[in-house]
């Protein structure tokens, strides 16, 4: 059994609040899972769970109050600017909102040089990266010199995953990825994203309020609720016969696309809910 | 899976356009600089455009009038006026670019600072910025006046320093705004250090609102410098348009013309920068005067839309027809002139009684059809052609007066961001009450009470507390219940529903869908309901339309499009969706393969 | 509310107190003679000397500065060092002829403003243009320029309204109105072309609002709609706008005195600095400084009335 790549034990962050003495709002209460090398860990829950806080403490874009974060067995819960940086090379991210997690004023070749840059990347080996990552999301090489505002969500969101690989980093934590995607585009980008890690091997933490897209994507899931991990399994365990209350309760509030087995499934939602009010 | 990406067609490129290439472009804005640049031109080659010296005085042509040997005439002093003009454009130009410049060195960098980083120093500057802001500038300067003299640049600089604050909250208000931007969070993960990314992507951002104030601030000092120069408390032996404006009026019974060259020479100045700076601003923002639409409007051609015949169906619907829309047609004009269909000919009916979805990707038009059925559509949009039947009663799609008519009280709407959509100055129940004293002529203590009821009725806990709430104190699955109850409140016949669950968590999206099941089953309202999600089409919705790119693809039954979908498109759609689709295996087991 | 309320009032004393601190440790510690600035030329160093110990000179700028501010905090601000005149009285003779230009100026600007605004961004069109076209003329032309001008016309060459003279509102209401209006008429000029312009964009940018298509779904009336919430809503940055307008009033008007010969603390600031009459420049700092935070505190609570949003910051 292989070493897990990512480690996360215990860890809780705490939020300062605004005014002089108010109480710190604690976001995650102590949390811990783990994933190997070329393994996809779905995360999934609504507002407030900590999913998303969970995915930024792992980038160092959250202040992580307790507990530790473990990379390939080195400690990086708190991380020095400079450190940071090396560790861009082996975890990178993938953002909700292709409208913003793209400057709008910076052409497409611009935008991913920028982490090959910063790396120390020399410019013509950069230009041949560029344009292998373009091949490997699909999209035209052309691209290079156009501004993001060109490009529809779904191409966006290409050139986001583009960025992520350029520097063939083996952790990618995406952040709700295709939430923002028409539906028939979402499909396609997740299945571009499995296809990129049965071909390089690369992990990703995938947070997703939709229990059907993590479903799609994850070898093992866990189920998060008011900061706290409630589930924690295989996928197939944990999506389609969870344990835990909560994961049913979400599990069943998805809406099936299909009148007979939703207006089933809607029965067992009402059955159970009467039942939680009896008790 | 095909390939999808190469043949999916991007976005026509506008040209990349920096702010040069926008300024360049935009005519008003060239034209200003090209005065600008004229004035200070005449001001820099003042020897070579008149070889009168400013500052001699010869009595004999004492207030000597114009087209004689002095072009402009000469003032009080005898000394020529367009001499004076040109060499007096030096001093305000010069004392308007000094305050400028240290205007933005002392506001920029502490902007920079004090919006990235925050904590003690953005406490420290903003306070002081507001100090300054409130100091009345004019008095500070006069006082400084007293301190070191009227020597006028040194003056210019500490009026530059009084008009910091501006540029230091322009440029910390824009940071403060970028900073929350996910580009800057992946440049962070990249390992960008934080100079590069104020450097790069602050800077950039800021840049065009930067420019813009630069140049009414420069404005200002020009005029504050001659109103200066005007009370006297200049240095009388160097010439400025203020100081010809002070001569000027000393004059004003025996040469009354003599205000008007200095006048026009800074009305001029200060115009072309004003001009440049609203040019610019317009450039950047697009709240420029719309432009007319031409008449045609260019489409490409789709596959025609498969009819799914009801036969004796139709004709059943057509005696219970709550909604019936034939051709409609929406566009929106373009900066080129062009208009933009983003509705094109789309038939809907809709039946007492009946939940109706509207289902489509983005781009589709479901939401504009939505919107012009209301006749609220977005500024720009314009119906261009259709007809809307309305329980019985004919009209053309894009006249306002019957849809005015019967907005709120015999069709509701419930929009799909809860939060944006309330008004922030007033308490939710005001919001509640306000249409159904004016639609059902109720007292104020009648409608609160009704108000309250249909706050309790969509599953508020504490009606009255939300009643005094304001939207900004309640979560957001409550404020969708209020919007709800507010679409509900007058008792409306059709209920037009605009992704009412797309914003909320899943759990609650459940509640509210069943919310809205019970009204409607209550009520017998007709919902049009507008999605994208066919988990909620097969939740609620007796009958679907599909649509795409501003067209109806496919209608029917909900039965028959689920079971038996004959347009392409809708069994795409179908198929995309990722419930049922299988789990993945642990990864132990995929390794093994 | 309050709590809002006090934050505010507590900032601005504290301002004031600062800018006087900074005015008087300032224009002490510059150098200058005063005393012989006060008895000229001819003077000789003992009588120098004397008036410098009568103006309590030679004493150690704390010590001077706390005399000052003691007294100033019973109401004594002390006398004018030139004029001999007790700063307090002059103030209080010359302060009320500014402000009432400058209170009926913010009054009119407001109001014209809010008019001129709010249909510029209703109808578009040509009073849309018109307002854009006035808003950089407004601002291009100094006050004091157009003050000029509107003398030359109606008072000098037409002869309709008087060219200077400040009559006092208890003598003759009626010539006190026709007094102000060049003087009025002058100051507004730029500040309603900018205050439209503010509500203009204002009143565009909430009409695009989604809660305001919400509301016109419910089937409110028109009027409803746009001086109920969009007014209510255009407010809070229209207020803003008019406290910064007040602070630039002030400066304007003291020029404007010029213009109109008016006895108002135009001349007297204007005096006051050239000269170095430091007792006189503090007791006009002072008192403006306060005005300025009356203001502010009033369309602060104006702003927090309106928009419940903002009394939380």
């Amino acid at each position: 059994m292989t070493a897990p790549l990512l480690n996360i034990s215990d860890v809780v962050v705490d939020f300062p609040m605004k005014g002089f003495l108010t109480k710190p709002f604690r976001a995650l209460k102590g949390v811990s899972l783990d994933i190997a090398p070329g393994e996809t860990v779905g995360l999934v829950g609504e507002s407030g769970s900590g999913k998303t806080t969970l995915g930024r403490a792992v980038l160092g874009l959250a202040p992580v109050t307790g507990g530790s974060i473990e990379f390939d067995g080195v400690d990086i819960t708190h991380v020095s600017t400079r450190d940071r940086r090396a560790l861009s090379r082996d975890i990178q991210v993938v953002f909700q909102d292709p409208y913003s997690s793209l400057n709008p004023a910076m052409t497409i070749g611009q935008i991913l040089e920028e982490p090959l840059r910063v790396a120390g990347v020399g410019k013509a080996a950069a230009r041949e990266r560029i344009r292998e990552l373009l091949a490997q999301v699909k999209l035209p090489e052309d691209s290079i010199d156009r501004l993001p505002r060109n490009f529809s969500g779904g191409q966006r969101q290409r050139i986001a995953i583009a960025r992520a690989l350029a520097l063939r980093p083996r952790l990618i934590v995406c952040d709700e990825p295709v939430s923002a995607l028409d539906l028939s585009t979402q499909a396609r980008v997740l299945d571009l994203m499995i296809g990129i890690q049965e071909d390089t091997g690369v992990s990703y933490l995938f947070v997703s309020h939709d229990l059907s897209v993590v479903r799609h994507i994850s070898h093992r899931v866990a189920v998060m609720y008011h900061g706290e991990i409630v589930e924690y399994g295989d996928c197939a365990q944990v999506t389609e016969t969870p344990v835990h209350p909560y994961t049913r309760k979400l599990l069943m509030a998805a809406p099936v696309p299909n009148p007979t087995e939703q207006a089933a499934r809607r029965h067992e939602r009402e059955r159970v809910l009467a039942l939680d009010d009896a008790s | 899976m095909s390939d999808p990406a190469v043949q999916t067609p991007t976005i026509p490129g506008s040209p990349r356009g920096g702010l040069f290439s926008r300024v360049i472009g935009d005519k008003m804005a060239l034209t200003s600089i090209i005065v600008f640049v004229l004035v200070l031109l005449s001001a820099l080659l003042a020897p070579l455009l008149t070889s009168w010296d400013p500052s001699r005085a010869d009595l004999d042509d004492v207030l000597a009038p114009a087209f004689g040997e002095h072009i402009l005439g000469a003032d009080g002093s005898g000394r020529d006026v367009l001499a004076r003009l040109l060499y007096g454009g030096r001093m305000s130009l010069l004392g308007a670019f000094i305050a400028l410049a240290v205007a933005l060195l002392v506001g920029i960098p502490t902007g920079l600072i004090a919006g990235y980083y925050q904590k003690w120093f953005d406490s420290i500057s903003s306070w002081s910025a507001n100090l300054i802001m409130s100091m009345p500038g004019l008095i500070i300067v006069l006082a400084v006046i007293s301190i070191i003299g009227p020597r006028m640049l040194s003056v210019m600089a500490v009026f530059g320093i009084l008009l910091s604050p501006g540029v230091f909250r322009l440029t910390r208000n824009g940071v403060q705004s970028v900073r929350k931007e996910l580009y800057i969070d992946a440049a962070k993960v990249s390992g960008v250090g934080d100079i590069s990314i104020i450097a790069r992507h602050v800077l950039g951002v800021v840049k065009a609102p930067l420019v813009i104030q630069a140049a009414m601030m420069a404005g200002i000092a020009i005029v504050l410098q001659a109103g200066l120069e005007f009370l006297g408390v200049g240095d009388s032996s160097t010439t400025s348009w203020g100081q010809m404006l002070n001569e000027a009026f000393l004059n004003i019974y025996v040469a009354p013309l003599m205000l008007i060259w200095p006048g026009v020479m800074i009305g001029i100045t200060v115009g072309a920068l004003a001009i440049f700076g609203t040019a610019l601003r317009d450039a950047v923002q697009g709240t420029q005067s719309l432009p007319r639409a031409r008449k045609t409007g260019s489409q490409e051609v789709l596959p025609a839309a498969i009819e799914v015949v009801d036969g004796a169906l139709r004709d059943r619907d057509r005696r219970g027809t709550l909604l019936s829309v034939e051709g409609l047609r929406v566009g929106y004009p373009r900066a080129d002139g062009d208009t933009s269909i983003v509705v094109d000919g789309v038939d809907l009916h809709i039946n007492r009684g009946e939940v109706h979805g509207v289902v489509g990707e983005s781009g589709s038009g479901k939401s504009q059809t939505a919107f012009s059925i209301m006749g609220l559509l977005p500024t720009g949009g314009r119906v261009l052609s259709g007809k809307i039947e309305f329980d019985g009663t004919e009209f053309d799609a894009g006249s306002a007066k019957f849809l005015t008519s019967i907005r709120g009280n015999r069709i509701g709407y419930i929009p799909q961001e809860p939060m944006s959509n309330l008004d922030p100055t007033f308490t939710l129940g005001s919001q509640l009450v306000e249409p159904m004293r004016r639609h059902l002529s109720l007292s104020r203590a009648a409608a609160k009470t009704r108000a309250l009821e249909l706050l309790d009725r969509v599953g508020i806990a504490d009606p009255r507390r939300t009643f005094d709430a304001y939207p900004h104190e309640v979560s957001g699955g409550m404020a969708q219940r209020v919007l709800i109850a507010g679409a509900v409140s007058c008792d409306p016949e059709l209920l037009i529903a605009d992704e009412p669950t797309t914003a909320l968590d899943v759990t609650v999206q459940a509640e509210v869908l069943d919310l809205l099941r019970s009204l409607q089953q209550e009520r017998s309202m007709g919902v049009m309901l507008v999605t994208h999600n066919f988990g909620v089409v097969a939740d609620l919705c007796d009958r679907v339309t599909v649509m795409q790119n501003g067209r109806v693809v496919e209608h029917g039954t909900v039965g028959d499009i689920f079971d038996a979908p004959q347009h392409p498109y809708t069994q795409m759609l179908l198929d995309s969706t990722l419930e049922g689709t299988p789990p993945r295996a642990p990864l132990a087991t995929e390794d093994a393969r | 509310m309050i709590r809002f309320f006090l934050n505010r009032l507590i900032s601005g004393v504290v301002l004031v107190f600062v800018v006087a601190t900074l005015t008087f440790m300032l224009m002490s510690l510059s150098g200058g003679n005063p005393a012989r600035n006060i008895l000229g030329e001819g003077a000789t160093e003992e009588q120098v000397a004397a008036k410098a110990a009568e103006l309590g000179l030679n004493l150690p700028i704390f010590e001077r500065y706390w005399n000052w501010l003691t007294s100033a905090l019973t109401g004594d601000f002390g006398s004018s060092w030139f004029t001999n005149e007790p700063v307090m009285s002059s103030l209080a003779n010359k302060f009320p002829v500014t402000l009432s230009i400058v209170i009926v100026a913010i009054l009119v600007t407001a109001l014209i403003a809010t008019v001129l605004g709010v249909t510029a961004a209703v109808r578009r069109g040509w009073i849309d243009r018109f307002v854009q076209v006035f808003a950089v003329i407004g601002f291009a032309l100094p006050n004091f320029w157009v003050a000029l001008v509107l003398v030359t016309i109606f008072a000098v060459t037409l002869r309709l309204l008087p060219a200077t003279g400040f009559t006092p509102f208890d003598t003759d209401p009626s010539k006190w109105a026709l007094g102000l209006v060049l003087p009025v008429a002058a100051l507004v000029t730029g500040t309603i072309a900018s205050t439209a312009q503010q509500v203009r964009g204002a009143t565009i940018d909430i009409l695009e609002r989604d809660f305001v298509r919400t509301l016109r779904s419910r089937g409110i009336s028109k009027q409803s709609l746009l001086f109920k919430h969009v007014l209510r809503n255009a407010a809070s940055p229209a207020l803003t706008v008019l406290s910064l307008q007040f602070v630039g009033l002030l400066g304007g008007a003291v020029i404007i005195e010029k213009v109109f010969a008016l006895p108002g603390i135009g001349s007297l600031a204007v005096n006051a600095t050239t000269q170095g009459d430091l007792p006189q420049i503090l007791g006009l700092v002072v008192v403006m400084v306060v005005l300025v935070v009356i203001v502010n505190l009033l369309i602060d609570l104006a702003t927090g009335w309106l928009n419940p949003k903002a009394r939380v910051a």
